[in-house]
């Protein structure tokens, strides 16, 4: 019997490469896992697939009401609603992408330390699941986007990028989240609480311009900041800094590399010590 | 022929938070609080506060070669390392020295049911675990009706596993499972699960697989399946590997290895022994014990096996009326079994004096599983001249004594005994040997 192939199990430490390899040879796990995260998540919610837009739909009310009416502030050109929500789909993905992934590991440790595959599939395959409540929220925001009367221009073409970019930002921070979760449980508590900080250092809910203009540089640095201009520019065709959104998409590539990287280096210790 | 899996120097290290015992997540909690106060001292380079904590040598210096078509039963207390073992050639944990090389395809099975998810159901817990295992979607699709068969639990594909009785669960997690088919299988005690007539089947499947060639590595406490499935033993303990060579020596080993670590030597000192109150001469000296093959027995022994009782007790003056008595009281202190030497025909040895070794011959000791006191005592004429009440404790441990896998569960002792049908006049097969009917011994 001619072996199928030859694997040497040896020590491993310090930083790790991508097993492309194995994660091409296990590749029909992770749509499986993906399959059962989006099984799981809409066979036991009553409200199906209103779950998913119901979030970014309250928050929008929510923030019209408390923002726009109460405290005055005003979109960059489309309505209020349309414009926060715009803003408020990438934001929900991203938001429950990183609290989902960050506690993935340890909701699956009967998988991690009973059975070998690439460990990246758990984080990664949980907001992969994902999606589908943002492609839910789309829907929304193209019935809105009828309601407001508001054309939809071949600019949307772009909203992949911004899809992808909003994808591997939460990635990034997900699988490095994820990674400490396993040894330092803590981080189940601090992941709302930045969640939070984040949606207020982006602008979700108010324009660019309302930032100090020797500060918003700055905001090229978060990832996110690229993804809701993207969105907006993409969808609503709201005026866009491109030199910022270009550095914030960059920021996100960075942030996947670097979260897979730590993932990957506690990866080893993830049997012993979860 | 090249060697399928190769063992070379394997050895793994945990660390201790403080002095704990590993494994339980609760046991890091003060590692975890030493590391939280510097969370980044474990981003960068271990620290030399780090290195000095407890280390613990889980596994150490494994070396051995698995050949294609072996089966291997390896055997070990709890933490002599079996499982971590299992976890490196599985992967899911790295060595911390040494390689194992594996040339083919590989599938572990630690449990039955990982990946299994209550809400899914029965149907699509079978996609899932068997991708979990490493089947591919066309592998399971084309296996998908025999798995189902196998599992007997057709009626329910379609519901929930939640909703699942605990067998029925069982019954298809191992369905999945004995439908991996790759070269080198990894089983982990797997088939300490589900009632008596799915564990037969799931050891009759075992056998089919390690018959048709396959590598299979199997760890069990289950001495039956290990002696029933396996040609070659492999004992671990306290993370070295101990003994390597065919099965049924490898299972001798382990129990004696295990009782050396226990209870008593296989030579027991009578001389010294608590007495009852009464004043008598300390005659028995000690009490030896063998199995099979005269090996010494040491706490441990397989039932059916024999076992040999060596008596040393020296005569002051010629006597040839001495007796030897062993009672065996089993965990609730009933007498189960009496031997005795005025039940030997064979007196011919005549007047005796000085020291004496009486041996005591059991071909088989055909008592039920568990642990048993052993009191001996000694007459002379009438007399009773001697009583250690608690002088041994033995452990009966289960064997494959029916030849089929399968342990008693119930009552106190066995024996070989045969179920046929009746089939109009043809009667009993050939092959029964006639019952002799015991002689009515009469009152004495």
């Amino acid at each position: 019997m001619a072996p199928s192939f030859e694997l040497v199990i040896k020590p491993r430490s310090g930083w790790q490469p991508i097993d492309w390899k194995e994660v091409i040879l296990h590749r029909e796990l992770l749509g499986f896992l993906i399959w059962r995260d989006i099984k799981i998540r809409y066979r036991q919610t009553l409200l199906v697939g209103l779950w998913a837009v119901l979030q970014p739909l309250v928050a929008m009310l929510i923030f019209t009401f408390v923002f726009n009416r109460l405290a005055g502030v005003h979109s960059d050109g489309p309505p209020y609603p349309l414009f926060a929500f715009a803003g408020l789909a990438p934001w929900t993905f991203f938001s429950n992408s990183v609290s989902t992934s960050s506690n993935s590991l340890v909701a699956n440790q009967q998988l991690v330390s009973k059975i070998y595959f690439p460990r990246v599939f758990i984080p990664l395959g949980s907001i992969a699941a994902l999606l589908v409540d943002l492609c839910f929220s789309l829907v929304l925001l193209f019935g809105l986007m009828i309601k407001y009367h508001w054309s939809l221009t071949y600019h949307a073409l772009l909203l992949p990028i911004f899809v992808a970019a909003a994808f591997l930002s939460a990635s990034g921070i997900g699988l490095a989240l994820s990674a400490f979760n396993v040894s330092f449980r803590d981080i189940k508590y601090t992941v709302p609480f930045l969640i939070q900080m984040g949606l207020f250092v982006t602008p979700v809910i108010y324009p660019l311009h309302y930032i100090p203009a020797r500060l918003q540089p700055l905001v090229g640095l978060n990832p996110m900041a690229g993804v809701v201009l993207g969105f907006r520019s993409a969808l609503l065709g709201s005026p866009a800094d491109w030199g910022l959104i270009r550095l914030s998409l960059l920021m996100s590539v960075v942030l996947f590399i670097g979260g897979l990287l730590i993932f990957r280096r506690m990866e080893s210790r993830f049997a012993d010590v979860i | 022929m090249e060697p399928i899996v190769e063992f070379r120097n394997l050895s793994k290290e945990y660390v201790l938070g403080s002095a704990m015992r590993r494994g339980r997540h609760e046991n890091f909690r003060e590692l975890l609080l030493r590391n939280l106060k510097a969370p980044f001292q474990v981003l960068a380079r271990r620290q030399p506060d780090l290195v000095r904590e407890e280390r613990f040598w889980a596994l150490r210096d494994i070396t051995f070669d698995v050949n294609p078509g072996d089966v291997v039963g390896i055997m070990g207390r709890n933490g002599a390392g079996k499982s971590t073992l299992l976890k490196i050639m599985s992967r899911i944990t790295d060595p911390s020295e040494g390689h194992i090389k594996i040339r083919g395809r590989l599938a572990s099975l630690l449990e039955v049911g990982t990946g299994f998810h209550p809400e899914l159901t029965g149907r699509e817990n079978i996609f899932l675990n068997g991708a979990i295992l490493g089947m591919r979607k066309t592998e399971i699709i084309s296996k998908f009706d025999e798995i189902v068969a196998f599992s007997e639990v057709e009626r329910f594909l379609d519901t929930p596993v939640k909703h699942y009785s605990s067998g029925m669960y069982v019954r298809l997690a191992f369905a999945v499972a004995a439908h991996l088919n790759p070269e080198i299988l990894v089983v982990d005690e797997v088939l300490a699960v589900g009632d008596m007539a799915f564990q037969k089947k799931c050891l009759g499947k075992m056998n089919e697989v390690s018959q048709g060639g396959r590598t299979v590595l199997f760890v069990s406490h289950n001495m039956v399946a290990v002696e029933n499935l396996c040609h070659r033993g492999i004992v671990l303990s306290h993370g070295k590997l101990t003994f390597d060579g065919n099965a049924k020596e490898a299972i001798n080993f382990y129990l004696h290895s295990v009782s050396g670590e226990g209870s008593h030597g296989h030579i027991i000192d009578l001389a010294s022994a608590r007495r009852g109150p009464l004043r008598r001469p300390r005659l028995l000296q000690k009490m030896e014990f063998y199995t099979d093959g005269n090996t010494p027995m040491k706490g441990n022994i397989l039932m059916g096996a024999a076992l040999k009782i060596r008596v040393h007790f020296p005569l002051s003056e010629p006597v040839d009326n001495f007796q030897i008595g062993i009672g065996f009281n089993d965990m609730f202190d009933q007498r189960v079994l009496t031997v005795h030497s005025c039940f030997e025909p064979d007196r011919s040895h005549g007047k005796r004096v000085g020291p004496q070794v009486f041996v005591c011959d059991i071909p088989s000791l055909t008592l039920v599983p568990g642990g048993y006191t052993l009191r001996i005592w000694m007459d002379i004429g009438v007399d009773e001249v001697d009583l250690v009440n608690d002088a041994a404790r033995i452990q009966v441990v289960e064997s494959d004594f029916y030849g089929t896998g399968r342990a008693p569960w119930n009552g106190t002792f066995v024996l070989k005994h045969r179920w046929y049908i009746e089939q109009g006049n043809e009667a009993s097969p050939s092959s029964l040997d006639p019952i002799s009917i015991p002689r009515v011994i009469p009152p004495v």
